[in-house]
């Protein structure tokens, strides 16, 4: 398949675009793969493009039940930042941001990734104290970050409500300027088509249901479209984790919820950079078609529902109005969920299971978008070295056993405090 | 929004409760100390995508904790009970 370029571009709207060709196959699944993914997310493909550009791997297969990008690749609210300061997240959210910074030329797909900056609203001097621990730990590892006073806030976001009547007062911010948003879609399809053309299958509308297993060992999966062996499977399915997982016997330290997110209809461009609101939880940014993109709290209960429930939407668009008061009248025009693993201690997990040949990579609870690229990096190199790269060492799903949580939120094991 | 039938208050709004999660889940006993009894109840879910027992606390109402029956993918909504009058 071609390299795109403007040059391509260009000839290709010279015959009326009518001679694209396909961005990736749709292959019949071979009877046996070197390693199979299970999750065509963004996670998944991610994993099974670096497997074959950074490790040789190219005899591998991405299978997704539904469509590329159909779960929570296409459900979230697309903001990248990498301001953690627990050690075991700090630089593996990093490298995220840095992969970020190269993806659309690495995959010769524009993923729009804008660096657009993003802010942490703070709210009291208890909160200006911690924003401050936060921006310092992520300055000592070379992550930039700004503290910014309240009038600088306030020239900067002009729109928020500073008056004696605002819900929360806004002391000052947190600012992470490389952080920013992204096209979820296109990262999906970016790497799907990237993976591809270094040789892995990509196999849509084909079920996981059940392992194959030899000698207490995961040796392959069966699927809806017949049994598929492998050296190694690796899930990739957060959300579904735990259904998963159940199947080869597992229980994990993660609950499934819902998250929901928002779009308003479009408006001239108001908010050119993220922001978090620390106090409700609530984010947002504006999309490129001029979308408001808002998200809030998660329902709370488990859940495997793609969809939310009325109280949520309440205390989200509720919040929306406290921060900025100009919103009001503005209509939401599409409001979607996500299902999330969620868990314990709110940091994912990249690792080996108890069970020889099956690894796993999910419980990213509302994070997984920004990591995308780091999750399948970091991933690639657990499958092909059968050992973690030191960034995602400390995701273990052991790790609870040994006392060791990776609690960013200080919340302990409560999956739907974090 | 879910609905939950009190047995003491009647039928109730999500909003009035609070979540407790998997209500299947057995503590270890006071003098237990195996690490991986309390490692399991304390971290490890079946998480399931179907029937689930948990806990609600109606704190906004009669305040007594209660164990609900419901589907995770469906939501719906089976027996309802005090938790005090049910084990897990």
């Amino acid at each position: 398949m071609a390299r795109y370029s403007v040059f391509s571009l260009a000839a290709k709207a010279l015959g009326g675009h009518r001679s694209w060709s396909r961005a990736w196959r749709d292959p019949v699944p071979k009877p046996a793969y070197d390693v199979i993914i299970v999750g065509g997310g963004g996670h998944g493909l991610a994993t099974a493009y670096y497997l074959a550009k950074e490790h040789g791997i190219r005899n591998v297969a991405v299978i997704e039940k539904g469509w590329l990008g159909g779960g929570n690749t296409g459900r979230n609210t697309t903001i990248v930042r990498s301001n953690y300061m627990m050690p075991g997240n700090t630089m593996f959210y990093e490298r995220s941001v840095r992969l970020w910074e190269q993806l659309s030329q690495d995959l010769n797909f524009n993923v729009m990734f804008s660096q657009r900056g993003q802010f942490n609203l703070c709210h009291s001097p208890a909160s200006l104290d911690a924003a401050r621990r936060r921006g310092n730990i992520m300055r000592a590892n070379g992550i930039d970050a700004e503290m910014l006073d309240r009038a600088e806030v306030m020239r900067r976001l002009p729109y928020i409500d500073y008056s004696e009547r605002a819900r929360f007062p806004i002391l000052g911010a947190v600012f992470q300027a490389r952080a920013g948003t992204a096209r979820h879609d296109a990262v999906a399809w970016g790497f799907a088509r990237a993976a591809d053309r270094l040789g892995v299958d990509i196999i849509q509308q084909c079920e996981v249901t059940g392992f194959l297993r030899e000698n207490g060992a995961v040796v392959g999966v069966e699927t809806s479209r017949g049994p598929i062996r492998a050296g190694k499977v690796g899930l990739a399915v957060a959300g579904h984790s735990g259904h998963l997982a159940a199947r080869a016997g597992l229980r994990l330290p993660i609950e499934s919820h819902v998250l929901q997110a928002y779009v308003s209809e479009p408006l001239a461009p108001m908010i050119d950079t993220v922001i978090s609101y620390g106090a409700a939880h609530f984010y947002i940014s504006q999309s490129d078609k001029g979308g408001l993109v808002l998200g809030g709290d998660i329902d709370g209960y488990n859940t495997y529902a793609q969809r939310g429930g009325l109280p949520i939407v309440e205390h989200t668009l509720g919040s929306a109005v406290a921060l900025i008061p100009s919103l009001s009248r503005l209509r939401v025009v599409r409001q979607w969920g996500g299902v999330m693993d969620m868990s314990m201690d709110g940091s994912p997990f990249i690792s080996r299971t108890p069970i020889d040949g099956l690894y796993i990579n999910g419980g990213w609870c509302y994070g997984g978008f920004k990591a995308t690229p780091a999750s399948g990096w970091c991933y690639a190199w657990t499958l092909a070295k059968d050992e973690p790269h030191p960034d995602n060492a400390e995701f273990t799903l052991d790790r609870f056993r040994h006392g060791y949580q990776i609690d960013e939120k200080g919340a302990g094991p409560t999956p739907n405090a974090h | 929004m879910l609905r939950f039938s009190c047995p003491v208050c009647g039928l109730r709004d999500e909003t009035e409760f609070t979540y407790g999660g998997d209500a299947t889940l057995v503590r270890p006993a006071h003098d237990d100390t195996n690490a991986d009894h309390w490692h399991d109840y304390v971290f490890l879910r079946d998480n399931p995508r179907g029937a689930h027992r948990e806990y609600w606390h109606h704190v906004q109402g009669c305040r007594q904790w209660l164990v609900v029956e419901r589907d995770t993918l469906t939501h719906a909504i089976g027996l309802v009970a005090l938790a005090r009058e049910s084990r897990p």
